[in-house]
C-alpha cells in the first residue's frame, strides 16, 4: 500500500517560446525557486530529487549532473526519470512512490524543456524504430490527425467540436499569467487558422515552448507539517501502450481507458464527471479533448462531442478542464505533465489565484506520451 | 537440479552436451541474411548561454577581463560563475574582477587523434587552473611550453584572445609565468 503522500509546493517558470534569458538550468532555478518559495522551505528541508525531459530535445545529456546547480541537488540523491510525452507526470509519479515507500520524507520533482534549442519534430521522431517507422513517421501531429479523422467518421463529430476545445483552453489561458500563448480566439479564428494535418488547424495545436516546473511531495507527517492544506495522492497509474504506431487501436484511447479505470477504482471514484471538481489534463490538440473525453469514462463511447457542445468542461461547466489553458496554450514537453500534476494540487491548496475553481476537493490529472501512452493522477483535499 | 545433473557428465561430455543441443551461429548463417540499415541522426540545436555566463561572456568578449561571482550567503567564488551557490541555493549575484592568474592543480597530455572533437593537433596539455580571487578551478589548454614539461602546482596566466567572440576561447589558453 505504502504511506500517504501530499503535495506541499509548486512552482513553474514564465513559459514562453524563446527564454533567451535563461539557460535550461537557469529554468530549472527558477521553478525550483518559486516552489520553495511557494512551500516555504529550503533546499535543506529536500532528501531527493527526480528530474526528467525529453531525450535528444537538447542534445545534452545528464541533465542530473549539470542541471545540479538550479536543482539545489548537491550532495543529494538525483535521479532521472524520462518518458517521452509523459514525463512529467511520471516524474510526479516516481517522486510518489519514493516518498510512498518511506524511504524519503522530501521528494522534489522537476520536469523541464528548453524546445527553442532543437528542431522538436524531428527529436520526436528519434523516438519511431529507425528501421520500421521513422521514415514514414513524420513528427507528433499526424498519429492525433489520424486518430481524430476516425473518430469524426464514426460518430459525426466536427472540426468544430475541436475549435471548442481550442477556444475554451486558449481563452482560459488568459487567466494564466505563466502560460506561454495567451490570446483571446473565436472558434472562426480556429476555424481559419492554416491546416497543419486535416483536421488538425494551427490553432488545434499545441506550441513549443521553453520552461520548468517543480513540485514537492512529502510524507503524511511531514506533508501536515508543511502545508495547510495539502493535495493529497488519492492514486497514481501509468499504462503503455505501443510496440508499432500501427498496432494501437486509433479509434480508441485503450491505455488511457484502462489507467484512469484502475485509478478511479484506487480512489473510490463511481461518477467520474460529478465526483471530480477540476481536471488538468494532457491535451496535446484540441481534438483530443473531444476523443479522449469517451476514454475517461466522462460519457459512452461518442458522446463527447454532445458534452462539448453544452459547455460542461468549461470554466463555468459541471466539470472545468485546464483552467491554466492546458497544453495548447503552454507545452515544455518534460515539464508538461508535471504542469497539470502542479496546477491541479494549486486547485487543491486553494492557491491558484485567477484561474481558481471555488472549492476544489478532488482534481484528475492525465499525462499523454508516445505514443498514446498514459499517466492518470487522482488528488484530493481529503486524506486518502 | 541442473547443477547436479552437469556435474555427472565429466566437463568435456558437458562441453559436447552443449555443442550438440543448442544451435550455433553457423546454423544461422546458412539461413538468415541480416539486414543492417545505416543511420545518422542529423538534428540541429542552438544552446541558450544564460543570463550569468552571458554576463561572464560579456564581460570576456568586450572588455578582455575575467570575471567570477561570489555568493553572498557563504562566500564563496565562483569561476566560471554560477547562478545558484551549490550549498546555500542563495542567487550569486556579487560580481568580482580576477587578476587571471593561477595554479595549475591537475593537467593531461592528450597524445590521441580525434579531430571531430578536439580543439587542436595533438600532443596538446590541458588542465584545471585554480584561479588566483576564485574557489573554483577553470578548464583550459595550457600551452607556450612543450606539454611534457608541464607540472601540478605550475603558476599560470590567461592569454586573452585579440581577435574575441564570446566563447571559452576568447582565453587563447593558459600560459608560465615566469
Ligand atoms: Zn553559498
Amino acid at each position: 500500500m505504502g504511506r500517504r503522500v501530499g503535495i506541499v509546493g509548486v512552482g513553474q517558470t514564465h513559459h514562453a517560446a524563446h527564454r533567451l534569458d535563461a539557460s535550461g538550468m537557469e529554468l530549472i532555478a527558477e521553478a525550483v525557486t518559486r516552489a520553495f518559495d511557494d512551500a516555504q522551505i529550503t533546499r535543506d528541508e529536500i532528501d531527493a530529487i527526480v528530474i526528467g525531459n525529453m531525450d535528444h530535445f537538447e542534445n545534452i545529456n545528464y541533465v542530473d549532473m549539470w542541471a545540479l546547480e538550479g536543482l539545489g541537488a548537491f550532495m543529494k540523491p538525483v535521479f532521472k526519470v524520462t518518458t517521452g510525452g509523459t514525463t512529467g507526470t511520471t516524474i510526479a509519479a516516481c517522486a510518489f512512490y519514493s516518498v510512498a515507500s518511506g524511504l524519503f520524507d522530501r521528494v522534489l520533482a522537476v520536469g523541464w524543456e528548453k524546445n527553442s534549442e532543437s528542431d522538436t519534430q524531428a527529436a520526436v521522431a528519434t523516438c519511431a524504430n529507425p528501421v520500421l517507422e521513422r521514415d514514414p513517421f513524420a513528427g507528433a501531429i499526424g498519429p492525433l490527425a489520424t486518430e481524430y479523422s476516425m473518430y469524426m467518421k464514426a460518430y459525426g463529430a466536427t472540426e468544430e467540436d475541436a475549435a471548442l476545445v481550442a477556444v475554451r483552453d486558449r481563452n482560459n489561458a488568459l487567466n494564466n499569467p505563466y502560460a506561454h500563448n495567451r490570446m483571446k480566439v473565436t472558434v472562426e479564428d480556429v476555424m481559419n487558422s492554416p491546416m497543419l494535418s486535416y483536421p488538425i488547424k494551427f490553432l488545434d495545436m499545441c506550441p513549443r515552448s521553453d520552461g520548468a516546473c517543480a513540485v514537492i511531495f512529502a510524507s503524511e507527517e511531514y506533508a501536515k507539517k508543511m502545508c495547510p492544506r495539502p493535495a493529497w495522492v488519492h492514486a497514481s497509474v501509468v499504462r503503455h501502450d505501443y510496440t508499432h504506431f500501427g498496432d494501437l487501436e486509433w479509434q480508441w484511447m485503450p491505455s488511457l481507458e484502462r489507467a484512469s479505470a484502475e485509478a478511479y477504482k484506487k480512489a473510490g471514484i463511481t461518477n467520474p464527471l460529478k465526483e471530480f471538481d477540476v481536471a488538468e489534463l494532457y491535451l496535446p490538440a484540441s481534438t483530443t479533448g473531444v476523443k479522449w473525453m469517451d476514454s475517461l469514462w466522462f460519457c459512452e463511447r461518442g458522446e463527447a462531442p454532445k458534452l462539448i457542445r453544452k459547455g460542461v468542461f468549461n470554466m463555468d461547466g459541471e466539470l472545468p478542464v485546464n483552467p491554466s489553458g492546458g497544453v495548447i496554450a503552454t507545452n515544455p514537453i518534460g515539464a508538461t505533465g508535471l504542469i497539470r500534476v502542479g496546477e491541479a494540487a494549486w486547485q487543491i491548496m486553494g492557491r491558484a489565484r485567477d484561474r481558481q475553481v471555488p472549492n476544489v476537493k478532488k482534481a484528475l490529472v492525465t499525462g499523454f506520451g508516445g505514443c498514446s501512452w498514459s499517466d492518470v493522477i487522482i488528488l484530493g483535499a481529503d486524506l486518502p | 537440479m541442473i547443477r547436479k545433473c552437469l556435474s555427472n557428465l565429466n566437463a568435456y561430455e558437458h562441453l559436447d552436451v552443449l555443442r550438440k543441443g543448442v544451435r550455433q551461429l553457423s546454423d544461422w548463417k546458412e539461413e538468415v541474411e541480416e539486414v543492417v540499415f545505416p543511420g545518422k541522426i542529423c538534428v540541429p540545436y542552438t544552446w541558450t548561454v544564460g543570463s550569468t555566463l552571458s554576463k561572464w561572456y560579456g564581460l570576456l568578449r568586450d572588455e578582455g577581463q575575467i570575471w567570477a561571482n561570489r555568493c553572498p550567503s557563504c562566500g564563496k567564488v565562483y569561476i566560471p560563475p554560477k547562478a545558484k551557490c551549490l550549498e546555500c541555493y542563495k542567487d550569486v549575484n556579487d560580481w568580482v574582477r580576477l587578476p587571471g592568474t593561477g595554479t595549475v592543480e591537475t593537467f593531461t597530455v592528450v597524445y590521441y587523434e580525434e579531430p571531430s572533437i578536439q580543439p587542436k593537433k595533438p600532443p596538446f596539455a590541458y588542465g584545471i587552473i585554480k584561479m588566483d580571487g576564485a574557489d573554483t578551478g577553470l578548464v583550459h589548454l595550457i600551452d607556450e611550453i612543450d606539454p611534457e614539461k608541464v607540472k601540478v602546482g605550475m603558476r599560470v596566466e590567461a592569454v586573452i584572445n585579440e581577435e574575441r567572440s564570446g566563447n571559452i576561447f576568447d582565453i587563447k589558453y593558459f600560459r608560465p609565468v615566469n
